[in-house]
């Protein structure tokens, strides 16, 4: 099943965009170059031999300042072909410019991406592009820093009260 | 009512202190503000339910804080919501009570170190007349805590009162 996506999807858009991938293992995944990922989703939800109807879930993972990534992880599934799928997306940690690293936003494929992109936002710090509704879901809207990167440090006072026991 | 009927039926009078009724009376309607915040919240509504049944001793959830005497604090605290706490506490009428129910609004409870969202213990924002140790407490601490409450609330005086320190 991976093979054939990853084919179809190479003859769609070209090698370049499989960046890596694991073919085995629970959950075997590809990942995709993160310019073409919102194009790779709207590929697999409307060629209809894939059909990829549903995103299962969206979640955004710290891979460490030591091998200094951070990825954006899609579980599809397709409910008439009873088939499931991952794709990842590897982004840099930092960028140049000390802004949050990018990854275009897959809202306007599947709805529930909203909020789970929001989530990743939240807790990594990625900044989803074109997303409608790029807000703090969990966190005040006024916390400093992303929670759940590896090297978090708490801000010392939230609003005069200590943070720290 | 026996007893009662006996010695009052014929219009004879007591003789008591102005503190003691009033105290008597306010110790017998302590009525909290219904809200919970966590698991707690699962045991102060079953303290609150028939088995354990707090109306016998004249505790009874009110809708809003302008009408409760007690803000019975629930359940994990977070940073989020402290400041609704402290809002909602403002907003009672006094003489007012807070009693903190559990690890996490003593102390953070488990979060105490590595919950970066939890607030380390109401009493950070408003202050805390009792406090009841568990995680959950049970119903009996609960309603221990409660009479501790009672029992400081017979020991005040309302028309002599002693100063906010
Ligand atoms: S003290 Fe324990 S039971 Fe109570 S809210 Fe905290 S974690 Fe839940």
């Amino acid at each position: 099943m991976l093979h054939e996506i990853k084919s179809l999807l190479i003859d769609k858009f070209g090698s370049e965009v499989i960046q890596s991938e694991n073919p085995s293992g629970l959950q075997p995944w590809l990942a995709i170059k993160v310019d073409f990922i919102e194009k790779v989703c709207h590929e697999l939800h409307d060629n209809p031999k894939t059909f990829f109807d549903f995103l299962s879930c969206l979640s955004g993972v710290d891979n460490g300042p030591q091998q200094n990534t951070l990825e954006v992880i899609y579980n599809l599934c397709s409910i008439p072909h009873k088939t499931q799928l991952t794709l990842k997306v590897i982004v840099p940690r930092q960028t140049e410019d000390g802004s949050l690293p990018s990854v275009p936003s897959v809202c306007s494929v599947w709805g529930t991406a909203n909020w789970h992109e929001r989530e990743a936002y939240d807790m990594i710090g990625i900044n989803f592009i074109n997303h409608p509704d790029l807000r703090r879901i969990l966190c005040p809207q006024d916390w400093e820093g992303y929670p759940l990167r590896k090297d978090y440090k708490t801000q010392e006072f939230y609003h005069g009260i200590k943070v720290e026991y | 009512m026996g007893l009662l009927d006996y010695k009052f039926d014929q219009g004879r009078v007591i003789i008591t202190r102005v503190d003691d009724v009033l105290n008597w009376a306010r110790l017998s309607s302590i009525w909290p503000i219904g809200f919970g915040l966590a698991c707690c919240a699962i045991e102060m509504m079953a303290t609150m339910a028939s088995g354990h049944d707090l109306d016998r001793f004249g505790v009874f959830p009110r809708p809003s804080p302008r009408q409760s005497d007690l803000m019975l604090v629930a359940g994990t605290v977070t940073f989020k919501m402290a400041e609704r706490v402290k809002r909602l506490y403002e907003q009672m009428p006094e003489p007012r009570y807070v009693l903190s129910m559990g690890s996490c609004s003593n102390c953070g409870g488990p979060y105490w170190e590595y919950g970066y969202h939890v607030l380390k213990g109401v009493d950070r924002v408003i202050p805390v007349d009792v406090y009841v140790p568990g995680c959950p407490p049970r119903p009996e601490a609960l309603i221990g805590g409660i009479l501790k409450l009672q029992e400081k609330i017979r020991n005040e005086s309302l028309l002599n009162p002693a100063a906010l320190v």
